[in-house]
């Protein structure tokens, strides 16, 4: 006696990303909290020192932030037009910001007014950096100049006139004091590499379009720069040959930045997303999408935060959740039994003449299984199309559909409904018929009730409303389903032309193993 | 020229066992049914075939219980006799000659010494009325009897022996026909006619299909085929009669059955539902739900412990009282229609087909039992007639056995084909196919054709199926990306199309390097690494029916055989025709282990067989009408162990043992003398004399008696008590060796083998004791070492001299008995190895 086989519920694959631990990783994050800020955000930096407070430069402002607060635990105002490019020093002590007035400025973490003003720069100053023995400043300047400052005196130690145009952004080395890489405005431009103690640039690269942010990888071999469409990544130890050119944004990429294992990396663009590259095999591992095209982008040490700008003034914080907090969630999901349940019977030691007497193993079966085993048709159906089901596991009343069909009771299953049961029954359909996974079976079942209850159409007004809703779908996937065939007739015209011709060698064969062959007979005797 | 010599087609296994129902013996622990021309006796509690009690010369038609004695039985056959059989020895003790096809067989034990049998009537030889003869079986001592003292008791009764059935006490008789249900009265010589009409209102039919009566009430049960089961009583008056109807049934009663107390009623029809009615309580009935296929007969034991149902997918199931399945004797199944082809399973060595809606069976060639079914669809199977059922279609195996693919179809008039494919890994762990890939519709047309690429050696497997639709398509095993995801699967390789004919045939080359798919008259050569059209070969007009490549020294060669009577064979190295013949050919299969193919050629309502190799244009081997009809199955199944035949005719079966399905669904097979001789002596080596019942008693006393014995034989004994040590081994290998049902009880083997080990020990001493020993005796030792030592070089030889039957004491006659039959082999052998 065999037992019931249960109704086999198709498992369909999952449309969309898969879930991979980059996935799980990079969506474990709260929900996002939103800042709304004076103007566009041009830039984040995050300070080096705990508590890692970051500084938001947009419009004439640069607000820092705590990293749990929502209000800004500090601003700078004192600025005449635009700031760009709030940057923290090494020991999180000093700030650095350009501005649209040319003029740059130092300040102290804790005070408010500027310690030191360098003038000097003719034009808009957008790049500022620390040096990496944090004496010097470097600035880049819309005057296609290029500076460095002494930070106590305020003087101008060296200026770098290669430069042809705008200078947007620039990178110090971490490792290395005199070196440090701009890039510019112009089209078809290098970004330079810099020694200061030479006058000239050691090594030119070319990206191709105006780059807009440039990243020095930890080890300092590699530099990501972003640039137009691409984002692409140089080694510097090979005299600046181009590793990989990435083309996943489609639109111009304005921001970049590594996660803290320097595993991933982070790019920015104006098309609203935020992509996630492995930076191994430099694929797309993970998107993050936003409301406004991005300007700017930091992640926090240990990736605890995300934090975007956008060009709508918006700072969009995203903290990681606790590692309690994720686990709540699964533990709600799994309530375990009690103690006491588990208990319950295994401190029994059996005795030496005990009897075991063996229980037959019970088999569980789903409610609509239940009633599909007692030929109950119409009550499994019933069953499959309540709310929950209906609307979150479509594909458990589909299959018990196609059960039912394969029984051949799908009629009885679904014939002498009252009004409510049939509107119930019309809406999965109107949700579910034009779903290309169900409508194979959906399509039969469609027919069926049409077939009916064609009698008693016109006596409800909620049913007569879906059954038109119904038919105007129908005729709307009709138009749909004809416009993608005749894409395809398109498609495939072009994919005719644009393929080579290619001969089938089979010429000299027709010839020879024709019927002309007589003197290879099978002498077939028998006896 | 070719002769056959020795070379003699067979029927091998398979036959049905749910023709007839099952008779149960009265001490519960044989079953004997009839199957194909012989019954064979099963265990009731083992499910082993004990013997198959052989003798008729046409398909067996029923067998019954002697009343008079309940360790005989008869059984009548459709070649007109009448057997009693010993069926615990499976000794035929008497034959009875009546002459005429016998369609049933009853007997009650009222009437003593006559038996009732169904012959046609007998004006007409072939006309479809039937009638009830009462057999007077005269008593003489010969085996063969003549039985000619017919007397006819009822006129036109139904073939079906479920639609007769004795009284209470063997008072009466009664029959069913069409609508009419008829009670013969022995004592009053005289018969009511009850009739129905031929539909009620709701236009159910009424038709009579099986007959049971109460064993101790006056009350016939009569199903019908509209579902109902009605309770006649009272019908001992013309008139007054009157019925009772039970319905539970949606579809035909085909059998019903009282136990022997008569509490119960059990009947059983299509929905596969064994259900118990409670006599004189109708309204309270129990299920046995789901068991398997549709009932076609129901038995109780004598004793009422034991219910056995028969199925029509050729299984017995025998049940304990209404609650449990203890035991499955399962047969070959065989449907209406073979969809899938016939293989051999790597692994198992299992023949594999279609048997079961929607499994896969494997079964034993070797044992004729049925291994397992796997079931492929996976669902709820729904026992009503005229549902459209997925069906198992295709199926094909790897070379390793390690994947098998299969396709379900389900067509359904006026909705869409439903197909699926299924890839299945087999599990090391539950050594069980599981599951891996379900690939829904896979072409959107049915799929004429699947092969594995059979390449040991290559890195990925491939399928390719082949489809109505007009494409092939190439599956490819793949790893994922991602490390995460659970193992392999499988996805589409490559589409390929050729003209927008349609694809008939795949086939892999031997290596793997190359791929034939047919197109009509078109054979396309692809090779399946960079799926580059290679070559067309094409022999118009006809399109291509079955395409093979050779093997071995003939892997340059491709055979193809169209419907235009032509075999052709290209060689693929010039792309060239080598040779063609004209023959009409069915089938044509290559032998896995060997260069040989297999072409079936229908001719004249008989099919012929060839065997030939493709780099000769000459059959190695042919066989005229090897049965009637078409052959459309076939396969070649490896041999365990190899023949080695030097005959050029026999040459052939080798490797591999050739099966084919005849169109009456019957499974044959090629043997050679030799063969046979070695399977005579294997199933003799099997029989047991284990008639004696072995109380300790008598192991005691006969020890004791052969003890005296030895004794009283004096000196002699000594090399009887000698024999014992190389004896050992027998008695371990029969231990070893005999299958578990047929062995004597374990007391009885153990002493056995005790005495096996302790005799070297006894014999050292004895060789100590007797040194001065006769010089007969010292000769009678060295040629007995020398018999250890052929033993040795021969062991397989020795297994089959049938020293199981020996026990361990031995009287000095039979060991010489033993030593001239080993002589014989060797004479034997040597003549063999001569030849």
């Amino acid at each position: 006696m065999a037992s019931y086989k249960p109704t086999k519920i198709t498992v369909y694959p999952k449309l969309g990303e898969k879930v991979t631990q980059d996935t799980v990783y990079w969506k474990n994050y709260k929900a996002p909290i939103q800042i709304k800020e004076f103007g566009a955000v041009t830039n984040i930096n995050f300070s080096p020192v705990a508590p890692h407070n970051f500084a938001v430069t947009a419009f004439t402002r640069i607000h820092i932030y705590g990293p749990f607060s929502h209000e800004p635990v500090k601003s700078f105002t004192r600025f005449k037009d635009t700031a760009y490019c709030g940057r923290f020093r090494s020991d999180g002590q000093l700030l650095v910001a350009g501005c649209e007035d040319s003029v740059v400025r130092l300040f102290d973490v804790n005070g408010k007014v500027a310690l030191r003003m360098y003038k000097g720069h003719t034009k808009a100053v957008h790049v500022t950096d620390f040096t990496s023995d944090s004496y010097q400043i470097l600035t880049g300047s819309d005057d296609y100049s290029c500076r460095l400052w002494d930070i106590p005196n305020a003087t101008e130690l060296n200026a770098y006139q290669e430069h042809t145009d705008y200078i947007r952004c620039g990178v110090t080395s971490k490792l290395n004091t005199n070196l440090f890489i701009t890039g510019k405005m112009e089209t078809a431009a290098p970004p330079p590499l810099f020694y200061a103690y030479v006058l000239i640039s050691v090594m030119t690269l070319d990206h191709g379009q105006p780059v807009e942010s440039l990243l020095l990888y930890p080890s300092e071999g590699l530099l990501v720069s972003a640039g137009g469409r691409f984002v692409k990544v140089w080694d510097l130890l090979k005299k600046g040959q181009p590793l990989v050119s990435l083309k996943n944004h489609h639109k111009t990429v304005t921001c970049l930045c590594l996660s803290s294992n320097g595993e991933r990396l982070l790019s920015g663009s104006l098309d609203r997303h935020v992509k996630v590259y492995n930076t191994t095999s430099y694929k797309v591992v993970h998107n993050f999408d936003y409301a406004a095209s991005i300007l700017s982008l930091a992640l926090a040490p240990n990736d605890e935060s995300i934090v975007v700008g956008m060009t709508n003034g918006i700072l969009n914080l995203k903290h990681r959740k606790n590692a309690e907090e994720s686990k709540e969630i699964s533990g709600q999901q799994r309530r375990r039994p009690s103690y006491r349940v588990f208990v319950k019977g295994k401190n029994y030691f059996p005795k030496q003449d005990d009897y075991l007497v063996s229980k037959p193993v019970k088999q569980h079966l789903a409610k609509y299984d239940k009633q599909l085993k007692k030929f109950n048709v119409s009550k499994a159906l019933d069953t499959a199309l309540e709310a929950w089901t209906r609307l979150k596991k479509p594909e458990i009343t589909v299959a018990v559909i196609k059960e039912l069909d394969r029984r051949g009771t799908l009629k009885n299953a679904l014939a002498g409904r009252d009004e409510q049961g049939l509107s119930r029954l019309l809406y999965f359909l109107i949700g579910n018929l034009f779903d290309p996974r169900f409508a194979p079976v959906l399509v039969t079942a469609a027919e069926m009730i049409l077939d009916i209850y064609q009698s008693v159409i016109g006596q409800s007004s909620v049913v007569d409303r879906q059954l038109l809703r119904l038919q105007e779908m129908l005729e709307r996937e009709i138009d749909y389903q004809q416009e993608l065939l005749e894409v395809l007739g398109m498609l495939d015209t072009v994919f005719a032309s644009s393929l080579p011709r290619k001969e089938v060698p089979c010429s000299a064969i027709s010839k020879s193993n024709g019927l002309t062959q007589g003197e290879g007979r099978l002498q077939l005797q028998a006896t | 020229m070719v002769e056959h010599g020795d070379i003699r087609v067979v029927h091998r296994g398979g036959s049905k066992i749910n023709s007839r129902e099952p008779v149960i013996s009265s001490d519960s622990r044989l079953l004997l049914c009839a199957s194909g021309e012989c019954v064979k006796v099963f265990s009731t509690s083992t499910e082993e075939c004990i013997h198959d009690l052989r003798g008729h010369t046409g398909l067996v038609t029923g067998v019954l219980l002697r009343p008079s004695n309940h360790l005989q039985a008869y059984s009548c056959s459709a070649d007109g006799t009448v057997r009693l059989w010993d069926f615990t020895d499976g000794i035929l003790i008497k034959t009875y000659a009546i002459g005429y096809p016998i369609y049933s067989i009853h007997a009650s034990p009222n009437h003593e010494r006559v038996i009732f049998i169904v012959i046609s009537t007998l004006s007409e030889k072939k006309s479809e009325l039937f009638q009830l003869v009462a057999v007077h079986l005269p008593q003489s001592g010969d085996r063969l009897v003549e039985a000619r003292e017919l007397s006819a008791v009822l006129s036109d009764v139904s073939s079906n022996p479920a639609a007769i059935a004795f009284g209470r006490g063997g008072e009466y008789i009664v029959s069913a026909k069409g609508l009419q249900l008829e009670v013969y009265f022995f004592k009053k010589q005289k018969s009511y006619r009850f009739s129905l009409k031929e539909n009620n209102k709701k236009g159910r039919k009424n038709t009579f299909t099986c007959v049971a009566s109460h064993p101790q009430d006056d009350c016939i049960a009569t199903g019908h085929e509209d579902g109902k089961i009605r309770l006649w009583r009272n019908f001992s008056h013309k008139k007054e009669y009157t019925y009772s109807t039970l319905h539970w049934h949606h579809s035909v009663v085909s059998s019903l059955c009282f136990t022997p107390e008569g509490t119960n009623l059990l009947s059983g029809g299509v929905e596969s539902v064994l259900v118990q009615w409670r006599y004189n309580q109708e309204s309270q009935k129990d299920f046995l739900p789901r068991l398997g296929a549709a009932i076609t007969h129901i038995v109780v034991s004598p004793d009422g412990a034991l219910f056995c149902t028969s199925h029509s997918d050729n299984k017995i199931t025998i049940i304990q009282s209404c609650v449990k399945v203890s035991a499955i004797i399962q047969g070959l199944v065989k449907g209406e229609s073979l969809s899938t082809d016939l293989m051999v399973d790597p692994r198992s060595k299992a023949m594999v087909l279609n048997g079961k809606p929607g499994h896969l069976q494997f079964y034993s060639l070797q044992r004729d039992k049925l291994l397992f079914n796997l079931d492929i669809v996976q669902q709820e199977y729904i026992h009503q007639s005229g549902l459209q059922q997925f069906e198992v279609v295709k199926a094909a195996f790897t070379a390793s056995g390690n994947w098998l693919a299969s396709v379900e179809e389900r067509k359904q008039k006026d909705a869409e084909l439903e197909l699926n494919l299924k890839l299945w890994m087999f599990d090391e762990q539950s050594q069980s196919f599981v599951l891996n890939t379900t690939i829904s519709a896979p072409h959107e047309a049915r799929i004429t054709a699947m092969c594995f690429c059979q390449s040991t050696d290559s890195q990925t497997t491939m399928l390719v199926s082949t489809s109505k639709d007009g494409h092939f398509k190439a599956w490819q095993l793949a790893t994922p990306a991602h490390t995460e995801d659970d193992g392999p699967s499988w996805s589409c390789d490559f589409v390929g199309a050729y003209h927008s004919l349609v694809p008939e045939c795949c086939t892999f080359s031997a290596d793997g390097s190359l791929l034939a798919v047919s197109f009509q008259e078109v054979v396309t050569v692809w090779s399946p690494s960079s799926w580059e059209l290679l070559t067309t070969l094409s022999q118009p007009p006809g399109a291509i029916r079955d395409l093979c490549f050779g093997k071995l020294s003939c892997s340059k060669y491709l055979v193809g055989t169209t419907a235009n009577n032509l075999l052709c064979c290209w060689n693929l190295l010039t792309c060239a025709l080598e040779w063609s013949t004209s023959m009409n050919t069915s089938l044509l299969l290559a032998d896995p282990l060997s260069e040989n193919m297999a072409a079936f050629c229908p001719q004249a309502g008989f099919t012929d067989l060839f065997v030939f190799k493709p780099n000769e244009p000459r059959p190695l081997y042919s066989h005229k009408a090897v049965c009637s009809g078409n052959v459309t199955r076939a396969v070649f199944a490896p041999r365990e162990e190899m023949l080695d035949s030097c005959e050029e005719s026999s040459q052939w079966l080798n490797h591999s043992q050739l099966y084919f399905l005849t169109q009456c669904m019957d499974l044959m097979t090629f043997t050679t003398k030799a063969e046979e001789a070695r399977q005579m002596a294997a199933s003799k080596q099997l029989v047991i004399d284990d008639s004696i019942a072995m109380t300790p008693f008598h192991l005691l006393l006969g020890k004791h008696r052969g003890q005296q014995q030895q004794q009283e034989s004096g000196q002699d004994s000594l090399s009887a008590e000698r024999t014992p040590l190389p004896q050992g081994s027998a008695a371990i290998k029969e231990l070893l060796q005999t299958p578990a049902h047929i062995l004597p009880s374990t007391s009885f083997l153990c002493s056995m083998f005790v005495q096996s080990l302790l005799i070297s020990v006894t014999d050292s001493r004895e060789e100590t004791k007797h040194v001065e020993e006769e010089m007969e005796s010292e000769k009678e030792e060295d040629s007995e070492e020398e018999e250890i030592e052929s033993r040795a070089v021969r062991p397989p030889e020795m297994a089959r001299c049938g020293q199981a039957t020996e026990t361990a004491t031995l009287t000095k006659a039979q060991v010489k008995e033993l030593r001239r039959v080993k002589k014989l082999d060797h004479g034997w052998l040597s003549s063999v190895l001569d030849l």
